[in-house]
């Protein structure tokens, strides 16, 4: 049985009042296990910052509330609760230098000055920053403000670390570093992490489970495989990586294409018969060889150790196959020729619109 | 804008010379006569006699009888020095007390709102100084607005007594210098990035403690400037002082000018002013050497 770190129970948050009154939460409910690697994945203005800050306590819920295990927390003070910050601008603290930014919150809780001493030492070395501790924030690299930011909140030990997109401002390749480093740091601490982001690929490898949200609500929760694989609707699957949206009619055993093919589909419990429906396909589940159906390849890209494939159907629909690269680079498919190919079973999910 | 900041070679050279002639014609030239004048004897009515003399910085420190020539310690003038400190140092206590909570207020007002409160702090600087004591003497005099209020309202039984008081004097040069400790502040206030104030709260500091850790701290090089300027004219007071206190409260400000008036000894005059702009200078040194420690742990 898991437990419970953090829980929103019907958190809704508004912003102004009458007229200009926004909803940034609409009635959200989640629960983050102890132990986890959560993330919030959503387009901008989707509400994951405010919900970050209901954790954090920088605003109060306008309804419903926040938990942190069995205890209600909606009214406490953020000085009060166990759950620590990684700021998307990382609001390091300018006057003071990195080792005193991570003894900073130590110090506050009013910890005993050896054990402080001890503990951002351990930190320092955690991120890998001993050389720099009598630097200040000014004087160091993005990444290395980044990961004093970590520092500092991990320093504490927090039931819960809330990250705020704490890698959006570094450039791609340490962007690939920290994601592994961070991941790392979970696990070596056991703390619950509830990480934002709207870099799907991102939320893909890093979490454990992943929380899409639009709209101030969250669509779907689920691991990463899952979320990829069955998207509850075409928001999700258009959001998390690339996909195939074909539509067809339901019918006995699966869903009839325009061009007439039957494709079998898994969920088509809820979906009542002679109704429109749309299919979401991950390229990488669509095989070129032979099959059903018919396509006439339209393009070629080669993407390094993918090339994708688009192909048209006799009813003009667009499907994008992906497959490995061949050693040579070379597919061997001629722009114009009609080739065959199908669904890898179970690929093809009906979605909600 | 191109590069002339940091002009280089003939051009930047010349460029300063507006600056040297201004700093030589309006600072260096007057204090190297004060200077002077100091190390002169006085003349009969007033000006100086051009006599070497250190006699006007004896007289700074000692009395000397007019009868018998006996030699004492001047403690009136150490009073005067005492009293001029004291109340700088409080005027520039209740200043930043008042001054920090405004500055406050302004830098968090919306932005299109801020200029409008700037512009109400800086009213003051539109009417005559002698102008606003006087207003200020009409508040707090026996028969005044404040006690007045007081009466009527059954406060007190007798009317205060705050004209000619050393009370007086503060309130006048708190409320006069005030604007000079809100601006500064004002403009560190607005560099400070209030994000900081979430990662204080966030990282277990109190309200107090993200006052005292954080934004004291950083905002510190304001808090720096404003009391600098309000520390520096208020022990050179002369206005205030002179209206609100009375002939005998005097402060530093006054008792120069009675030296260089009434007392007709311009040296002893040069000499105080000489000794009063090294009092700024040290307590000024010593400021700034405790205001910039670096306080960040503990
Ligand atoms: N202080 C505020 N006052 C009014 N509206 C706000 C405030 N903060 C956020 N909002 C609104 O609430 C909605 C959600 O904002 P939020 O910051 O939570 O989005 P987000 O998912 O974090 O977006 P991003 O990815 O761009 O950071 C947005 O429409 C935003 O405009
Ligand atoms: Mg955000």
């Amino acid at each position: 049985m898991t437990e419970a770190a953090v829980e929103a129970r019907s958190a809704r948050k508004e912003y102004g009042a009458g007229e200009k009154k926004v909803r940034a939460l609409n009635d959200v409910s989640v629960v983050i296990n102890k132990g986890e690697f959560f993330t919030l994945l959503g387009p901008s203005g989707c509400g994951k910052t405010t919900l970050l800050r209901l954790i954090a306590g920088f605003e109060s819920p306008t309804a419903g509330m926040i938990l942190l295990g069995e205890r209600d927390i909606s009214t406490m003070a953020p000085y009060d609760r166990p759950v620590n910050t990684v700021f998307q601008s990382y609001a390091l603290f300018p006057h003071l230098s990195v080792a005193d930014n991570i003894r900073f919150g130590l110090t506050m809780q009013g910890t005993p000055k050896a054990q402080v001493d001890a503990r951002v030492a351990e930190m320092l070395a955690l991120v890998k920053l001993e050389a720099f501790a009598d630097r200040k924030p000014q004087q160091l690299s993005g990444g290395q403000q980044q990961r004093v930011a970590l520092a500092r909140a991990l320093a504490p030990a927090p039931e819960v670390l809330l990250l705020d997109e704490p890698l959006s401002a570094l450039d791609l390749k340490l962007r690939k570093e920290m994601q592994l480093e961070l991941k790392r740091l979970q696990t070596e601490t056991g703390i619950t992490f509830v990480f934002v982001t709207h870099d799907q690929e991102e939320a893909l490898t890093m979490s454990d489970r992943i929380g899409v949200m639009r709209d101030g609500q969250i669509l779907q929760i689920g691991g990463p495989r899952e979320i990829y694989n069955k998207p509850v609707n075409r928001f999700v699957a258009d959001f998390i990586g690339e996909t195939n949206v074909l539509t067809g009619t339901v019918e006995q055993g699966g869903v009839r294409l325009p061009t007439g093919d039957v494709i079998a589909v898994d969920n088509l419990d809820a979906a009542i018969q002679g109704t429109k429906v749309s299919l979401a396909v991950r390229p990488e589940q669509v095989r070129i060889g032979d099959g059903a159906l018919q396509g006439r390849v339209a393009e070629t890209v080669y993407f390094g150790t993918d090339t994708h494939c688009h192909l048209r159907m006799s009813d003009d629909t667009e499907v994008v196959a992906r497959m490995q690269s061949p050693p040579s680079g070379d597919t061997g498919l001629q722009e114009g020729q009609t080739v065959s190919f199908d669904f890898v079973p179970g690929a093809a999910r009906v979605l909600e619109d | 804008m191109a590069g002339t900041t940091h002009g280089s070679g003939r051009t930047g050279w010349i460029l300063s010379i507006p600056a040297l002639i201004l700093l030589t014609v309006g600072a260096a030239g007057p204090l190297l006569i004060v200077v002077v004048y100091a190390f002169l004897e006085p003349g009969e009515y007033s000006g100086v006699v051009w006599d070497f003399t250190t006699e006007a910085w004896f007289r700074v420190f000692f009395e000397r009888d007019i009868f018998d020539d006996t030699v004492t310690f001047a403690d009136a003038h150490l009073t005067i020095f005492w009293r001029s400190l004291k109340l700088s140092v409080l005027t520039t206590l209740i200043a930043f007390a008042i001054g920090f909570p405004t500055a406050w207020f302004i830098a968090t007002r919306p932005p299109n709102k801020r200029a409008f409160w700037l512009f109400l702090i800086t009213i003051p600087f539109w009417t005559n100084l002698l102008i606003r004591t006087f207003a200020i003497m009409e508040v707090i005099r026996n028969q005044g607005l404040l006690n007045t209020f007081l009466l009527n309202f059954g406060i007190i039984d007798a009317p205060l007594q705050i004209l000619y008081t050393d009370t007086a004097v503060l309130i006048g040069m708190a409320y006069v210098y005030l604007p000079l400790m809100v601006l500064p502040l004002y403009a560190a206030i607005d560099r400070f990035d209030f994000r900081l104030v979430e990662a204080g709260y966030d990282l277990y500091a109190s309200r107090m403690k993200v006052l005292r850790r954080v934004i004291l701290p950083i905002v510190r090089p304001g808090i720096v400037a404003g009391s600098i300027l309000v520390f520096v004219p208020s022990l050179g007071a002369y206005v205030t002082p002179r209206i609100l206190g009375g002939g005998k409260n005097m402060m530093v400000g006054n008792f120069i000018e009675l030296q260089f008036g009434q007392g007709r000894n311009w040296p002893l005059g040069a000499a105080l002013a000489l000794l009063l702009l090294m009092i700024v200078l040290v307590a000024l040194l010593a400021y700034v050497r405790v205001t910039s420690r670096d306080d960040a742990n503990g």
